[in-house]
């Protein structure tokens, strides 16, 4: 008869308090499965955001990611289209690439002069073609239904802008932008002049061939990069809710051409970043390395670095940070819990079985092969209790993923299905099954260690 | 030349109960001679319990000296112990202390493994055993699904699985009525027998007493007399 075999007969002689233990720990694997799982899934969400609108990898001049707010365009990076050219020749990334393509981030100032009033924005130009294939990165498999962006199609003086601008410059009206309160009137007498005369004619000498007038237009002024104030009339084609206010306030996206006519007139145009979306997250150290490597022999007249999509969002790694402490204590929780129930039962199983301990270790198991028992009775408890909590877990988690419930997630505009990611995480369910069975066999010790130091005359007289 | 199977010299045990300490046995001196069935009878609180526990290592002397099988087990480390009473003895308890989820055959085969047998030779001598205590047909009946007759006799089989030199009995008939306990007493007896081996049986049941081949009688734990059937007999040193 092996230890096993022993352990586990042991544990069926009390059905209902085996069941009882083995049910309280799959309560608690499923509890820490299905949150783990779903903070998996918020993880997963985020980073599919991030990288489908900033990519992976953004290359860009040293100091740009720190002090660039300030003056976007001294960042600018010369010959960016050959960084671009030599990235997808390079026979290392050119497999992991799916898409590179430059940016240029501009600060300034949105008015809209008909209705007399501005904000200050953050602006970003942009390959539309290239940004609608970014939208298209889905490594996680969310139900995912990307749209284009709203400038597809459009002409180069066209932009979008956050809800947030349109509801300050008063464009709700035109844009169809719907909850928009509108100010009440104000007394100042702005509202209704005419653009200013020296900046109207900034605007149209800025104005691209082929541009489309429309009832939402907006004079983004900004400054050159010769420092220079310079305008650019847009024509707004949509307000987009980007999910947080603050971003809401002052986004503007145009066309890349436009953002550099506007910064750079007609000196050669920059970008302040590179884009680099790779086909898996996983692939980021091996084409950050070759990047670094590639900049550094090829393109080593301009200082160049190569940031991450986790540097470059400060919030994902805060929001994962977030998760994980909340999913750390409810493990600690969980684990507690586990741990006092199986002590419990191990304790009760102690003491109604003192007499078969006396025996045992009268016809001479050692108290390790007494202590080995239990453990090991703690050991099959925690293993059975892990696996169905795992099996019953993945279960839960497929009806939830099937019936349909939606949720809007801080950051976003939009609703998205209410998923919780078990299956296929093979680290949350190992590491789960592994924690489980490690609490389990905690508890075991110290009611087993007990049973082994047990006098054998007592445990023998024991009734 | 024929070793005794135990020796005890100037044994001394004192229980503690709370602060006051409890005399159990004082001053044995004692000789079990191999392969002989000896009974240790007295009234109830008189120390035989105890002398048995002391003689089979499962618990110690507060003084004294004990050989068992021609070791001193005084001061053995408790694993060394262990690993002593799995070679060298058996036990029979009054109440039987089978493994409840164990089969006949598996309490059976169970010190084996302790001892690490060989599967074939372990199992070949189950099967011995449990034919020669007549349950060749219960050897995959639970305790539960057994007589107290055919426990006993179960537990008769295991204490012998290890071919043990000292097999002890702490009233192995207490619990059955006379003619079940007559039948098991009659067992091991034979078991006695056939495998040469020493019994050392705490009891006092007549029907034990009679098949005694040597009686120690114990009052107030310390010893009356010790009777040597077929000869000898001598008085408490």
């Amino acid at each position: 008869m092996k230890t096993l075999a022993l352990a586990l007969r042991n544990l069926l002689r009390n059905r209902r308090r085996s069941l009882t233990t083995v049910l309280a720990m799959i309560v608690g694997a499923q509890t820490v499965l299905l949150f783990g799982g779903y903070s998996r899934n918020i993880t997963y969400g985020l980073q599919t955001d991030f990288v489908q609108s900033g990519g992976h990898l953004q290359i860009q001049r040293q100091g740009y990611f720190l002090y660039g707010a300030g003056n976007p365009a001294v960042y600018g990076i010369a010959n960016y289209a050959d960084v671009i050219a030599a990235v997808k020749r390079d026979s290392v990334l050119a497999p992991m690439v799916t898409v590179v393509t430059p940016t240029l981030q501009v600060g300034g100032i949105a008015g809209n002069f008909a209705a007399g009033v501005s904000r200050t924005v953050f602006a970003r130009g942009l390959v539309v073609e290239d940004a609608n294939q970014m939208r298209l990165w889905n490594d996680y498999g969310f139900p995912l239904n990307p749209r284009p962006s709203p400038l597809t199609g459009t002409s180069a003086d066209s932009a979008v802008i956050g809800t947030g601008v349109a509801r300050v410059l008063q464009l709700c009206g035109p844009l169809q932008v719907k909850n928009c309160p509108q100010p009440r009137a104000t007394t100042d007498g702005a509202a209704g002049k005419t653009l200013p005369a020296d900046i109207a004619a900034l605007a149209a000498a800025e104005q691209p061939p082929g541009s489309a007038g429309g009832d939402a237009r907006i004079e983004l002024l900004a400054a050159t990069a010769g420092g220079a104030p310079n305008v650019a009339a847009l024509n707004v084609v949509k307000a987009v809710s980007i999910g947080v206010k603050e971003l809401d306030d002052v986004f503007v996206a145009l066309h890349l051409s436009q953002a550099q006519r506007l910064v750079y007139g007609n000196q050669t145009p920059r970008a302040t970043a590179i884009v680099l979306q790779l086909t898996h997250t996983r692939q980021i150290p091996a084409a950050k390395a070759r990047l670094e490597e590639l900049l550094a022999t090829a393109f080593k007249d301009q200082p160049l670095e190569v940031l991450d999509y986790e540097t470059l969002n400060p919030f994902y790694g805060q929001a994962i940070a977030m998760f994980a402490t909340i999913f750390g204590f409810i493990a600690v929780l969980i684990g507690a819990i586990v741990l006092f129930t199986v002590s419990n039962t191990m304790s009760m199983a102690v003491v109604e079985r003192t007499t078969e301990i006396g025996t045992l270790r009268a016809i001479g198991l050692r108290r390790s092969g007494i202590r080995r028992l239990f453990v090991w009775e703690g050991l099959l408890l925690g293993v059975i209790g892990a696996a169905l909590g795992v099996v019953i877990a993945i279960g839960v988690a497929s009806l939830v993923n099937r019936s349909g419930l939606t949720w809007t997630p801080p950051g976003r505009g939009d609703a998205v299905p209410l998923t919780i990611r078990v299956w296929g995480e093979t680290r949350l369910i190992v590491g789960t099954m592994i924690g489980l069975v490690l609490v389990a066999v905690v508890s075991a010790w110290w009611p087993a260690r007990r049973a082994a130091r047990m006098n054998i005359v007592d445990a023998l007289r024991h009734v | 030349m024929n070793m005794p199977s135990v020796t005890l010299k100037h044994v001394a045990k004192t229980y503690r109960l709370d602060a006051v300490g409890v005399p159990a046995l004082n001053d044995i001196n004692l000789e079990i001679r191999p392969r002989r069935f000896t009974v240790i009878s007295g009234p109830s609180g008189s120390g035989k319990t105890t002398l048995l526990n002391l003689i089979g290592c499962i618990d110690r002397p507060d003084e004294g000296e004990i050989v068992v099988a021609g070791e001193p087990v005084q001061r053995m480390p408790d694993d060394a112990l262990s690993d002593f009473r799995a070679r060298h003895l058996g036990f029979i308890f009054q109440n039987f202390n089978l493994l409840p989820v164990l089969t006949a055959y598996e309490n059976v085969e169970y010190p084996l493994l302790l001892t690490r047998v060989a599967p074939a030779k372990r199992k070949e001598r189950v099967l011995a055993l449990l034919a020669a205590v007549g349950l060749s047909d219960k050897i995959h009946h639970r305790p539960g699904q057994l007589s107290g007759g055919q426990r006993q006799r179960v537990a008769i089989a295991r204490a012998l699985a290890p071919s043990p030199q000292l097999l002890l009995a702490d009233e192995p008939t207490a619990n059955l009525d006379s003619q079940t306990g007559a039948a098991i007493i009659a067992l091991m007896r034979q078991m006695q027998r056939e495998h040469d081996v020493s019994f050392v049986i705490s009891s006092h049941d007549p029907q034990i007493l009679a098949e005694a081949d040597d009686a120690v009688k114990i009052h107030d734990g310390r010893i009356v007399s010790v009777e040597r059937r077929g000869g000898e007999a001598e008085a408490a040193r």
